[in-house]
């Protein structure tokens, strides 16, 4: 794509406002924001990361609970800077002998279909200690992670952080949190603050699994700490976790997709919700997925889901076959929420003829059989008003595509509203119909998106001219689109499409999106 | 005819084969995955004239879910305590729960020690070992394989007998409960009445059948 910067054609006036914002809303149940935040946040929060971290640990569950028993413990940071340890010449050298060296007895490093995987993950200790590799067992990776432990140590001895290094066509991307390095090596196309982004999805999730504090206090206690102890199991939910991303628009626009309901049908299943966790004290979120799209979402009054701890709890579900043959009882930890608490989930199928996942998360650790009552009720109700039907006929039905819509020249396009943040896309039709295909223009999405936001130079319009398609990407006031194009549309009738594109979504959104805020 | 209720913990390293034991028995072996947190069955089982209702709390092996188990295994009155024939370290953890339970569990408890996988030849636990164990902490004692269906049922029969026993042994277990379900007075004629001071946890599982605390019949 960046050989084609020739045809690029940027324009700023060229398309006016449209005045519609189909799927806004005022009330929104997820927390809005845009998806670099992440990275601002992180290149901000820089060497003083510690500190951001100490200041959030303000437990949003324990000023639920009523009597909170719990004790939080307050981090310490895990190492002042002052004490990071600095890399003279000679170990200099050293590093570079063992970079030598890792190239003749580290294994997957010979292996050609290891170094051709287009996008690593690692994830190491500050102390260098190997914890996850996405492509090969992280212990043949001792000397590689300790390479790049001493990068990153070498850079925080002059008290910088190291952030990215480019070489050829290879993104090195580091995210350094806690007591945890993140390191993403990759091919693909996607820019250091898409990488960033993913790396922090990386450690939300560890973060789900262990909490903030234990993940600390671990480290404070013993600085060699083997976290694999801790996260074995865990794995399965990380490389869910960056194939689902891979293929997932959600994660960089940071939004979610609902499932396609008739307004009544959806209504009538959140009141039922309601009405019968009212009496419920403590419960916090009743979610309902289905096909990984949120059917509807009740929370306490006051507190928001971020849909980054959405996207946690959907990577959870999908990557659990185990939820569907019992009612699970567990404990997560939802970063955004609270970084270092957990909540309790009630995780259960509606029904053996209704695969739509159901959870009520809480933060009352007693509540299982209550909740499994609540439950029951549940789904004795949405089978009498025919909302389980209505559920099944949405997910068994073939996702709308541009074409059903009557849009020829449009072959496939995201649409996210940014003050409910949720997004729509149609279904994918030839030629995206191979794996291959769909991450390529998932990719190409990517690209549009991150020159959109671009931190330097952000644009409010793209119109590009591709071999394969023609791509257009738009943010306006209330919402960002991205479409693609048969090679050879003119720019005017892509306008044109847009502009119908967007009567049809307006005309729709009461069944595409969730557009008020329901509170137990 | 009566029934008897009790709660039953399964537990033991990741991977033994817990979430395959009870899928098994009550007949979905298929699919398995790591448990997230612990999963909730319920069963039943015919013992002669008594219907014996077992609930279940399958939990997960996973390092991370340890601190989780007492929220488990609080107010069980009988444990599966599951281990891989083919992994010693699985058996020693087992040890490792077993003195946990002791610690913390006041009542008395049925304990079966299950020795899983036996159809696999990598054997690392002596079967005359784990017996021996087994009975030193007053346990029964089984080596099954699940994928073959070999000692499930016996499995379930041992708890339920054991729970049994330990209603008639021990008049003061109130948290095993006890229903009649053929008449509504008991050998002295008097009625049974729900008890007034039940637990929340347990409202749900008695539709329409009278509940007492334990009396001896
Ligand atoms: N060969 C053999 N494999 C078995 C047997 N029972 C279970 N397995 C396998 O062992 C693996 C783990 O089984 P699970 O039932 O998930 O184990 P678990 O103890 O519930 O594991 P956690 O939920 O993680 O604690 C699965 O792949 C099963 O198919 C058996 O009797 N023989
Ligand atoms: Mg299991």
């Amino acid at each position: 794509m960046a050989a084609k910067e020739s045809a690029v054609e940027t324009i700023d006036d060229g398309i006016a406002e449209p005045g519609i914002e189909p799927g806004a809303s005022s009330e929104t149940m997820l927390v809005t924001t845009d998806s670099f935040d992440e990275y601002e946040q992180e290149m901000s929060s820089s060497i003083d990361g510690d500190r951001q971290m100490k200041e959030s640990t303000g437990s949003t569950i324990s000023e639920i609970q009523e009597d909170s028993t719990q004790d939080i413990p307050i981090s310490a940071s895990p190492q002042e800077s002052g004490k990071t340890l600095s890399l003279d010449d000679a170990e200099m050298d050293d590093v570079a002998h063992r970079l030598g060296q890792s190239n003749i007895d580290g294994d997957p490093l010979r292996c050609k279909a290891w170094l051709a995987q287009k996008k690593h993950i690692f994830i190491l200790s500050q102390a260098g200690k190997p914890i996850y590799s996405r492509y090969s067992s992280e212990d043949k990776l001792v000397t590689v992670m300790g390479v790049m432990q001493a990068l990153v140590s070498f850079v925080q001895a002059g008290s910088d952080m190291i952030r990215s290094v480019h070489a050829g066509d290879t993104n090195f991307v580091f995210v350094v949190k806690g007591p945890l390095i993140l390191v993403a090596v990759s091919k693909t196309l996607e820019s250091v603050p898409q990488l960033t982004l993913q790396l922090t999805y990386v450690y939300n999730q560890i973060i789900s699994v262990l909490t903030q504090s234990q993940l600390n206090r671990v480290y404070d206690q013993r600085r060699n700490f083997d976290l694999r102890r801790l996260l074995t199991g865990s794995e399965r939910l990380i490389d869910h976790l960056l194939n689902f991303m891979d293929r997932e628009p959600a994660f960089f626009l940071g939004a979610i997709k609902c499932l396609p309901l008739l307004p009544s049908m959806r209504s009538s299943i959140t009141q039922t919700i309601i009405q019968t966790c009212a009496k419920i004290k403590n419960l916090v979120f009743a979610i309902l997925l289905a096909n990984n799209q949120l059917v509807t979402l009740v929370r306490m009054n006051k507190f928001f889901l971020h849909p980054m701890d959405l996207h946690i709890i959907q990577n959870l579900v999908d990557s659990s076959e185990s939820l569907k043959t019992a009612e699970s009882w567990t404990p997560i930890c939802l970063p955004k929420f609270d970084s270092n608490g957990y909540m309790h989930g009630h995780v259960s199928y509606l029904s053996e003829d209704c695969q739509a996942c159901l959870l009520l998360l809480t933060v009352d650790r007693d509540v299982f059989f209550v909740l499994s009552d609540a439950k029951q009720k549940i789904v004795e109700k949405l089978r009498r008003t025919n909302c389980l039907e209505a559920i099944n006929e949405s997910m068994n039905k073939p996702t709308i595509t541009t074409a059903d819509i009557g849009l020829p020249d449009m072959r496939h396009v995201l649409y996210k509203c940014k003050s409910t943040a949720q997004f729509w896309n149609p279904g994918f039709q030839p030629p995206y119909t191979t794996d291959e295909e769909i991450e390529r223009l998932l990719g190409l999405y990517q690209c549009l998106h991150h020159r959109l936001h671009s931190p330097s130079r952000p644009l409010k319009l793209i119109f590009q001219q591709l071999d394969k398609e023609t791509m257009l990407a738009w943010v306006a006031s209330g919402f960002e689109l991205y479409v693609t194009f048969e090679p050879l549309v003119t720019k005017p009738d892509a306008i044109e499409a847009v502009s119908k594109l967007l009567k049809w979504i307006k005309k729709e959104e009461e069944r595409l999106f969730i557009l008020n805020s329901p509170t137990f | 005819m009566k029934t008897i209720e009790g709660k039953v913990v399964l537990l033991g390293s990741q991977g033994v084969g817990k979430t395959s034991l009870i899928g098994r028995y009550i007949g979905n072996f298929d699919n398995v995955s790591p448990t997230i947190g612990a999963s909730f069955f319920n069963c039943k089982l015919n013992l002669g004239d008594m219907k014996i209702k077992l609930h279940v709390w399958d939990t997960a092996g996973q390092e991370r879910f340890r601190s989780m188990a007492p929220m488990y295994y609080r107010n069980a009155n009988a444990a599966m305590l599951v281990f891989d024939l083919t992994q010693y370290n699985s058996f020693a953890a087992i040890k490792g729960w077993v003195k946990e339970l002791q610690q913390n569990v006041e009542d008395t408890m049925v304990l079966a020690v299950i020795g899983n996988k036996s159809d696999l030849h990598q054997r690392q636990v002596d079967g005359e070992e784990g017996q021996k164990y087994a009975t030193s902490i007053g346990a029964t004692y089984h080596e099954i394989s699940v994928l073959h269906n070999e000692g499930v049922e016996t499995v379930f029969l041992a708890i339920a007998k054991g729970l049994l026993r330990m209603v008639s042994d021990n008049t003061d277990i109130t948290s095993v409960k006890i229903f009649d379900s053929s008449s509504f007075f008991n050998g002295d004629g008097m009625p049974l009445l729900p008890s007034v001071e039940e637990s929340p946890q347990n409202t749900s599982i008695a539709h329409g059948i009278l509940e007492k605390p334990f009396t001896c019949c």
